[in-house]
């Protein structure tokens, strides 16, 4: 288990060096959308839209935030359940993302297509909101504003501490650490 | 007959909404404890010293503990020679919108199941009244997670599956779900009742303290049983492999029909908001 810090946008270098289980501190631009936005970005796509943010190399994070207090960047923004995304995620993929932020299992289809496009999927820990805030220096909306929480936001993020959780070798941390630790007490 | 005002009751539901969502009990921080010194996995361990930490960053009032501030649950047991002046429902229904606006949490309510609209105040909570002894009234309140409730599962069992059927549900509904619910996490079983009761004795377990154990030595030791099965099932904290899955098993219990035995399993996550007061 290796520790990297890592800068957005992504390459397929940087996401082969990656393995299930690296801790990773990531820094940069990412990108944070949810069920909501996903819809929008593909429905927009389809009517010959272009995507609203430069798609190649980034980070998307699935995030639904707490609203800001005055004169601050963002409230608590903690990770959301990843599956809902799973019908999205592969198109998103052929589209040039290279990294995902969430928490909980993905698909097969989610896992074929990381392989085919060197795509990493980070876990961040689920409920530690207040955590991550610190992590997110700046936050504005750049798209679908009407959505409130679930609004497409570009943020600058600095040591965002994640845990690879999906490789682009197949592996899926969520069976593993479960077959490496069931029966243990 | 002992008369409050529904202001009285606003605005303590106000204060416990706002409370809950940026400072964890006790009781709950002790849980953490521990499981970070009971987990072997380094990865579990880690998780764990983000949550304590996440605790203390957010105690300090700036941010929630967890953006997913819930959908707010309130049990409302009456005295019976207490009477509220004006409007119960609306009273602590005013106090849950307050609470969640002025506390900057996040409004996660849909007005419509299927047409998805936000209410934008956080409102309806969800309440269950029930009438009993004395002159007080007792508000207990929990701010309940999206993510960890629909990993909750409910089961029409046959009597005939008896007490290992009921224990295999549970531990089956950890190891299909526990792992989205953000472990580790507070189970809270309902065993008993009929269809609708055995959900809210689920949720009434799942709001209870996770250091105080069911009153009848015979349930008290069947939460200790479930949950040393749980935590062999591997999942570990945030699911990513480890020895403490979850921090405790609270039982409710219910007189059931001849041929019922219901049980439902609330799953509730590490962020454990809740808390009581009484009027
Ligand atoms: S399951 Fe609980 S800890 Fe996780 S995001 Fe939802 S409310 Fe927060």
């Amino acid at each position: 288990m290796a520790e990297y810090k890592i800068q957005t946008p992504l390459t397929a270098e940087v996401v082969k060096k990656l393995k299930i289980g690296d801790k990773v501190l990531l820094s940069g631009v990412i990108y944070g959308a949810r069920d909501a936005a996903h819809k929008r970005i593909l429905d927009g796509l389809a009517k010959g839209e272009k995507v609203p943010f430069d798609v190649e190399g980034s980070v998307i994070y699935y995030v639904g935030p707490s609203p800001a207090r005055p004169g601050k960047v963002i409230g608590a923004a903690g990770p959301t359940t990843a599956y809902r995304m799973d019908a999205y995620a592969p198109k998103m993929m052929e589209l040039g993302m290279r990294g995902m932020i969430a928490k909980g299992k993905r698909n097969d289809a989610v896992k074929d297509a990381m392989k085919k496009h060197f795509v990493a999927y980070f876990g961040a820990t689920g409920g530690a909101g207040a955590l991550i805030n610190k992590c997110i220096k700046k936050a504005e909306v750049v798209a679908y504003e009407d959505l409130g929480p679930e609004a497409l936001r570009r943020m600058e993020v600095s040591d965002f501490p994640l845990v690879v959780v999906g490789d682009c070798y197949g592996g899926d941390l969520y069976a593993e650490g479960r077959k490496q630790w069931e029966g243990k007490s | 007959m002992r008369v409050i005002e529904a202001a009285k009751v606003t605005e303590a539901v106000r204060a416990l909404a706002m409370e809950k969502a940026y400072k964890l009990s006790g009781d709950v921080l002790r849980a953490f404890d521990e499981g970070e010194k009971k987990e072997k996995s380094e990865t579990g361990k880690e998780i764990f010293r983000q949550i304590k930490e996440n605790a203390e960053i957010a105690a300090q009032g700036e941010v929630p503990y967890c953006q997913d501030c819930g959908m707010a649950v309130i049990f409302a047991e009456i005295g019976k020679d207490l009477r509220v002046d004006g409007n119960l429902e609306a009273a602590i229904q005013e106090g849950v919108r307050r609470g969640y606006t002025e506390g900057y949490l996040r409004k996660s309510v849909l007005g419509d199941p299927l047409r998805r609209k936000n209410t934008g105040d956080n409102t309806p909570a969800v309440i269950h009244y029930s009438i009993g002894e004395g002159d007080k009234l007792k508000l207990t309140f929990g701010a309940k997670g999206g993510g960890s409730e629909n990993m909750s599962r409910l089961a029409m069992l046959k009597p005939s599956d008896g007490e290992e059927g009921v224990k295999n549900f549970v531990v089956e509904t950890v190891s299909i779900g526990g792992a989205n619910a953000c472990p580790p996490l507070v189970l809270g079983v309902g065993i008993g009742g009929n269809f609708e009761k055995v959900a809210e004795i689920a949720k009434k377990a799942a709001l209870r303290s996770p250091d105080k154990r069911n009153p009848d030595p015979y349930y008290a030791a069947m939460e200790e049983e479930l949950k040393a099965r749980c935590n062999k099932l591997g999942i570990g904290p945030m699911g990513l492999g480890g020895v403490v899955t979850v921090l405790a098993v609270n039982i409710e219990v219910f007189p059931c029909h001849l041929v019922a035995l219901p049980v439902a399993v609330n799953v509730n996550c590490h962020a454990d908001r809740h808390g009581e007061i009484v009027l």
